[in-house]
């Protein structure tokens, strides 16, 4: 197990849920609430100095119980290691909370996540649409359950051409 | 455009409360609105639709607010619909300044999910083209910036190298923009002996031409006044944003994914990573001067030592058979038909992969179940992510620097939006 996987247990054992390296990367999945402050520690903690926030996405399993995964991408510079944390949300309490005032950078990337999955940032400044128009109302592009073509109605046309 | 605010600190006049009274009564009067300035998304130096709405106080900015969004196709939705293969040209699209940095990235995330070796010669192929890649890239640059700077000349002057490399990528694999010559497992088609032969004449002369852009602008007044000292960010400040590329090294901040995790063979040619020191658009151009240089000495090194073999890894599976059998043989075709078709399968996981492109690091995170097409694909587009930084960098400066920070990050709309 690698010294931020450990760290990461130590400091909060009940939120640490599960360890995967796979592809020469590590990830981590965590409990949603402490996502704050274990980005807090591996961002200060001296031996990990994660100081950057590469990319933040999400994914959408709509067959499961917790529906959204909450995917960050963290690297050091000083050490050139990278970590994936991932976060489970439910469809119930889509919400997690927001790495804006730990990385700057992580505003943008938040409101695509909003943006595309519509999952809330709690505490962020700025939660809007990003890449839609802000009035856009018929939904969350990347959930699974978006038609890929016009409004899916396309799909629901019976095949007539049988018998 | 004007917002006028009553109750706002901004009307004020002498010796009077009421304005209008204050105005009858001819009493001096200074009157401070707040303008906001709406710019795009249809302006020629935004190289693209961006919408900046612009918050200013006199000629200085107050706040820039980005409203993005204007090119998204939803790349990252087609995706999940295509197979790897379809996704190839997809990723053209991204950043069509140099759509084979794309193509390179995306490639390099499946293969790492598919845990393959790609031939020898192919990489090679694949550092090289890519460096080429990045002259065009950073000549369209630099053309483009000095443009919205002022400057005419250089842009004829870039453009005039850059339609050399076109040609050359037009030679290689019969397109100049759109290219999608990279493969999972290796590249489209062999690297022949004139583009070899053209490529090294280009580069004979080319440090020559880079110097003479220099002479045209490093110790141009216009262009020092207009860059020095213009969106300066600060080492800390860049890593907090998630710069990264030309921006983030130009604070200082030695951080190229090439050095940092190589791949292709930037571990086997000998170059070096230019870092600035002022963190100012003038560093920013210097540094993709240098890069320029260092990208021309990685291909001649490239090329000097390019090995024989096949460009492209023996996976009946996965790669393409070569393109005179398809045309020439009926089972080649039928290959070919298959994987065209189908795609192929991709065991499941999930893996991020970081490759330096022009702009900045260009990271693919893919999670496949196992099918041949991915789960979820996300594009980390350095683009995106630096126009977050874009109101930090903005702030303070006078309106007639707002070209020239957009032009500091070399953002192209088609990878920002998606």
């Amino acid at each position: 197990m690698n010294q931020t996987v450990q760290k990461i247990k130590e400091a909060y054992p009940d939120a640490f849920l599960s360890e995967k390296t796979a592809f020469g990367e590590t990830t981590v999945e965590i409990e949603k609430a402490k996502i704050f402050d274990i980005c807090k520690l591996i961002r200060d903690e001296s031996s990990l100095r994660f100081d950057m926030m590469t990319d933040i996405c999400s994914v959408d399993f709509p067959n499961e119980t917790l529906r959204f995964e909450v995917i960050y991408q963290l690297y050091s510079i000083e050490n050139n290691r990278r970590i994936r944390l991932k976060a489970r949300v439910s469809e119930d309490d889509c919400r997690i909370d927001s790495v804006v005032k730990l990385w700057q950078g992580a505003n943008f990337l938040e409101r695509e996540v909003y943006d595309m999955m519509g999952i809330h940032f709690n505490n962020h400044p700025d939660l809007r649409r990003i890449l839609m128009p802000e009035d856009y109302d018929e939904g969350f592009p990347l959930r699974k359950d978006f038609p890929v073509e016009g409004r899916g109605w396309r799909d629901q046309f019976e095949n007539l051409s049988e018998d | 455009m004007a917002d006028l605010k009553e109750d706002a600190v901004g009307l004020d006049h002498y010796g009077n409360d009421d304005f209008e009274a204050g105005l009858a009564e001819g009493k001096p009067l200074k009157r401070v609105e707040d303008l906001l300035l709406n710019m795009g998304p249809q302006h020629p130096s935004t190289h693209g639709v961006l919408r900046i709405v612009l918050d200013l106080e006199g000629e200085t900015i107050v706040k820039a607010t980005p409203h993005l969004g204007y090119l998204h196709r939803g790349v990252e939705k087609l995706a999940e619909n295509s197979t790897y293969t379809q996704i190839i040209p997809l990723t053209d699209r991204l950043d069509y300044t140099s759509s084979m940095t794309n193509n390179y990235a995306f490639v390099r995330t499946v293969e790492k999910l598919l845990q393959i070796e790609i031939p020898e010669r192919a990489e090679y192929i694949r550092t090289l083209v890519a460096e080429m890649q990045r002259l065009a890239g950073h000549l369209f640059w630099l053309g483009t910036q000095a443009l919205d700077i002022g400057a005419m000349t250089v842009f004829f002057y870039t453009f005039r190298e850059r339609e050399v490399l076109l040609d050359l990528f037009e030679l290689l694999c019969g397109a100049r923009l759109t290219m999608s010559y990279y493969r999972v497992g290796g590249v489209d088609r062999e690297l022949t002996q004139e583009i070899i032969d053209r490529l090294y004449a280009f580069l004979e002369t080319f440090p020559e031409k880079v110097t003479e852009y220099n002479t045209l602008l490093e110790t141009n007044r216009i262009w020092i006044g207009r860059t020095r000292d213009v969106a300066i960010i600060s080492a800390e400040d860049a890593v907090n944003f998630g710069l990264t590329g030309p921006p983030l090294r130009g604070s200082g901040v030695n951080y190229d994914v090439r050095k940092a995790e190589p791949y292709g063979v930037y571990d086997k040619v000998e170059w070096e990573v230019p870092l600035g020191k002022n963190c100012d658009t003038y560093d920013r151009y210097w540094i993709r001067i240098e890069e320029m240089r260092q990208s021309a000495s990685i291909i001649k090194q490239c090329l000097d030592r390019l090995p024989k073999g096949p460009i492209i890894s023996d996976l009946p599976q996965i790669a393409y058979p070569p393109r005179d059998k398809i045309q020439t043989d009926m089972e080649s075709l039928i290959h070919h038909f298959m994987i065209a078709t189908q795609g192929f399968k991709v065991p499941e996981g999930e893996v991020y992969c970081g490759t330096e492109a022009p702009k900045g690091e260009l990271g693919f995170y893919i999670l496949s179940q196992g099918g041949n097409r991915p789960y979820r694909m996300r594009i980390r587009p350095p683009s995106f992510i630096h126009m977050g930084a874009f109101d930090h960098m903005a702030k303070g400066y006078m309106i007639a620097d707002i070209v020239t920070i957009f032009g500091t990050y070399d953002i192209v709309m088609g990878e920002c939006d998606r």
